[in-house]
């Protein structure tokens, strides 16, 4: 491809781009770098992927990511949502990940207790 | 035509006292200009309630409530909103119940303190996928320097940045780019150091896993600066991930065009491969890595000739740190006098640091050359656990030193952590409590030196060994006065007399708990006594006659039946017998055991 | 896969013997590598056996001796050590009944001492082959090694 090309694929997928021109209203990142996969990420991904679907929630993708630092509260879950601030959780186990499901990501209510980051 | 968007300013009084005329002009105008004003209603309205945000501005039908308007902010949002339909998120306003969480300041200071560069990317973007890291500035860098920049340029872009290597050793990156350059030869080489092999350090894994894009974007770029068509990344075999992820993103790189033949269309080729290490921390050294690229024995050669000059089959070769190489596409981007203007006077730029051990937050932390160990500890590391008085901050692991107490507020920078006796190494800080015997933590370092030995030169082989053997007796209790004076004389000789680094910086662990706790060593030899209470074997249990109420529990655990004495009776610890294991004073419910 | 396929896999050059030593020990049961494996790759990339022999036993990862199934590595540098990577050692032998260096009857686990991980951020810290478990704790490792035992 040329430079050009490259600016085009940019333009297409900058910072939130999957959630402003796509389906989706939620995004769920999984933090899955060794760390957090040592911690437990993986059984994390796996809850977030099976309560989705138990629930039904149809505008939700889950992805993953590397580690964002915070080794002592892995396994680590960024939450991303349409017109609203940024939320990354800490030590979301599998029963947290649960509740961020039905009380976040369903009734719009963040669980105060693992919140690590608010950012706008 | 009817008019597709409804644009309300608000007109109240606080919003025109904030100036929302200069506003709604500035907005006509850019409407005009880009032919939209058939199309756009823009009617300025009563007061619309939030007066504090003012100037505001509501979009119909989308709802997009925008806050605290500036006259140069229209353009962002007519260019794409207005035009493209992508609300400025920036500027929008956010519903209660998030307003509220910020409101209540839910930031860890582990976050907020830090400057990320080089992990901009981990955490946020899913590393196996391309478009992503495109998405967010990748390979523009690659593209500039490919398409406006000589590789002159680019190397004096790197020199004046003040980047240096973030290995350990703070060579000058834009002067080792130049001098491969500068070196005779067609056949060149690039090779990232993803050895990683000191204790306590994981920055270069994260970036591998969370961001391998920007390695192999770094990697192209500096291939491109010194003349070199290939490169390898030399990854540690404890990685498996970190294998798996860079294998994955070479493969994309190389489909979409951006690594291998002809990159970007530019006529310049590059490509990257992958070589795994299998379990020696020597290897890390750059003339052992390099040997093991070549499917040797990892052991160093001396130096001269510097790998810029024979590196690789002979051939110049450009050997970089993972974290070095992921901080140049931000270079190119955002130019050298933006990663000068982070830092110190000779340390530029941010540095990953590891924090383990006793404190509270573990993980990675990426903060700017200059900010005190006691920030970093306490402020972003949380404090230690138990609240524990902190002893000492080990850097640079086993070729570094430690940092006592009383050094907290020292600038992290490369010459103030190396007049400390320490260095500022790959970015490992162990905490220590107080719990900790530094003697002990000298001697686990010298271990894994010994261990990790390639066995080629004297001072290390055989020099290594007879100062562990010193610190094992130190440590069981049989230190002798001469055992200080020897130390010190052997890390000399060993310092100045090994091959390679990994002996020539063996015995600094030692070097800096001798100049900064001398007291423990001296309390291990003469009093045969460990403060800590780590070292067992200088730990004396005795039975406290006047607490003992003769249950037998001490005797029951005792593995080497030290202990006698009758039920309901005194017992007693036979002190020859005695393997100091601690299994009475576990097992003693009364407190009658005394340890000291 | 067999070990002609491996080495078909590689260029006939020298700087590829030691993934092809990898590649041929994770293609062991045993996690190791016997004398044909070091013979054949001596043959294919035209190198003398005493060379091969050198590299192989130069780097802690290889074995020249049969392992257990499932390699277990604790790590004992400094940030596990001061985590309790000792009592994590201690669980491991009472569970398994064996010591570092030493492999199950059963022939499923071997034990060995590593140095750094990479994983400080969850010390104290195991790798089984090529799984790496953090935050463990004594009950944690009952569930590890029990979930191990059921994937044979």
């Amino acid at each position: 491809m040329k430079l050009e090309d490259l600016k085009k694929i940019r333009e297409k997928h900058q910072k939130d781009m999957i959630l402003r021109d796509g389906d989706a209203r939620v995004r769920v990142v999984v933090g899955m770098g060794t760390s957090g996969i040592a911690a437990g990420a993986r059984e994390t991904l796996r809850t977030f992927l099976e309560e989705i679907e138990k629930r039904n929630v149809a505008d939700v993708i889950v992805t993953q990511a590397g580690e964002r630092g915070l080794s002592s509260h892995e396994p680590i879950v960024t939450v991303f949502e349409k017109s609203k601030p940024n939320i990354v959780y800490g030590n979301v186990t599998a029963e947290v990940a649960r509740k961020i499901v039905a009380e976040h990501i369903v009734n719009g209510s963040p669980l105060s207790d693992y919140v690590l980051e608010v950012s706008e | 035509m009817k008019k597709r968007l409804d644009v309300l300013i608000c007109g109240g009084a606080a919003c025109i006292a904030s100036h929302s005329h200069d506003f709604k002009a500035r907005l006509i105008e850019v409407v005009k200009d880009k032919g939209l004003d058939e199309e756009i209603n823009i009617i300025e309205t009563g007061c619309m309630g939030p007066c504090e945000l003012g100037p505001v501005m509501v979009v119909y039908p989308d709802g997009a409530f925008y806050i605290r308007l500036k006259p140069e902010h229209a353009e962002p949002i007519v260019e794409e909103h207005f035009l493209k339909g992508r609300p400025v998120e920036e500027l929008l306003w956010h519903t209660p119940e998030a307003r509220k969480i910020v409101e209540e300041k839910r930031q860890v200071p582990f976050f907020e303190k830090q400057r990320k560069v080089v992990l901009t990317n981990c955490g946020r973007i899913d590393p196996e996928n391309l478009n992503e890291y495109i998405g967010h500035d990748g390979y523009l860098a690659l593209g500039h320097c490919l398409t406006e920049m000589t590789p002159d340029a680019v190397i004096e872009t790197l020199t004046a940045s003040g980047l240096r290597g973030r290995g350990g050793a703070g060579f000058p990156t834009g002067l080792k780019w130049k001098l491969t350059r500068q070196a005779a030869g067609d056949v060149k080489y690039v090779v990232c150091n993803a050895d990683e092999g000191d204790p306590g350090a994981f920055m270069d894994r994260a970036i591998l896993e969370g961001d391998p894009h920007s390695v192999i974007e770094g990697m192209t770029i500096a291939g491109y600066a010194v003349g070199a068509a290939n490169g390898f990344v030399y990854v540690r075999a404890e990685y498996p991930l970190a294998v798996r992820r860079l294998r994955n993103a070479l493969d994309q790189a190389r489909q979409a065009g951006l690594l291998g033949e002809n990159i970007l269309e530019s006529g310049f080729s590059f490509d990257l491969e992958i070589r795994i290490g299998a379990g020696a921390f020597v290897c890390g050294e750059e003339t052992a890595l390099m040997a093991s690229v070549e499917g040797h024995r990892g052991m160093p050669r001396p130096k001269p000739p510097f790998p810029s000059q024979s590196g690789l089959w002979g051939k110049p070769t450009l050997i970089n740190n993972v974290e070095t190489l992921a901080n140049v596409r931000h270079i190119i981007m955002r130019g050298a006098d933006w990663f000068a203007g982070m830092g110190t006077a000779k340390s530029k730029g941010t540095k990953v640091f590891a924090l383990s051990g006793n404190v509270n937050n573990t993980g990675l932390v990426e903060v700017p050359m200059g900010i005190t160990l006691r920030e970093v500890v306490y402020e972003i590391g949380g404090g230690i656990p138990g609240d524990k008085a902190l002893k000492a901050v080990q850097t640079g692991g086993p070729s570094g030193g430690c940092i006592p107490a009383e050094q907290l507020d020292t600038p992290i920078d490369y010459e103030s952590l190396a007049e400390l006796g320490s260095i500022m190494g790959s970015g490992g800080l162990i905490v220590l409590d107080e719990d900790s015997c530094m003697v002990n933590m000298a001697k686990f370092f010298l271990e894994f030196c010994v261990e990790e030995s390639c066995g080629q030169c004297s001072p290390c082989r055989i020099g290594l060994k007879q100062m562990y053997e010193i610190l094992k007796r130190i440590t069981a209790g049989k230190g002798e006065e001469k055992d200080i004076a020897q130390l010190r004389q052997m890390s000399e000789t060993i310092k100045s007399t090994s091959l390679c680094g990994l002996g020539q910086s063996a015995p600094n662990p030692v070097l800096s708990t001798l100049t900064y706790f001398m007291d423990e060593y001296e309390a291990h030899i003469q009093e045969k006594r460990c403060p800590a209470m780590v070292c067992t074997d200088l730990i004396t249990y005795t039975v406290l006659a006047d607490k003992c109420v003769g249950c037998t529990a001490c005797a029951r655990k005792c593995p080497v039946n030290a202990i006698s004495g009758e039920v309901k009776k005194v017992h007693v610890i036979d002190q020859d017998t005695c393997i100091h294991c601690g299994a009475c004073f576990q097992a003693c419910k009364f407190a009658a055991i005394e340890r000291r | 896969m067999t070990r002609s396929d491996i080495l078909e896999k590689y260029p006939k050059a020298g700087d590829n013997l030691i993934s092809i030593l990898h590649d041929m020990q994770n293609l062991s049961e045993w996690n190791y590598l016997s004398k044909e494996d070091l013979q054949a790759a001596a043959d294919y990339l035209e190198l003398p056996f005493s060379f091969v022999h050198g590299v192989a036993t130069f780097y802690t990862m290889f074995s020249l001796e049969p392992r257990g199934k499932k390699v277990i590595r604790v790590c004992q540098s400094p940030p596990c050590h001061l985590t309790g990577a000792t009592e994590v050692a201690a669980e491991l032998s009472r569970i398994l009944g064996i010591g570092f260096g030493e492999t199950t009857p059963d022939r499923l686990f071997s034990m060995e001492m590593t140095s750094c991980l990479g994983v400080c951020g969850v010390a104290p810290a195991i790798m089984i082959n090529d799984e790496v478990y953090g935050n463990l704790t004594a009950d944690r490792l009952k569930e590890i090694i029990a979930e191990k035992r059921r994937e044979k």
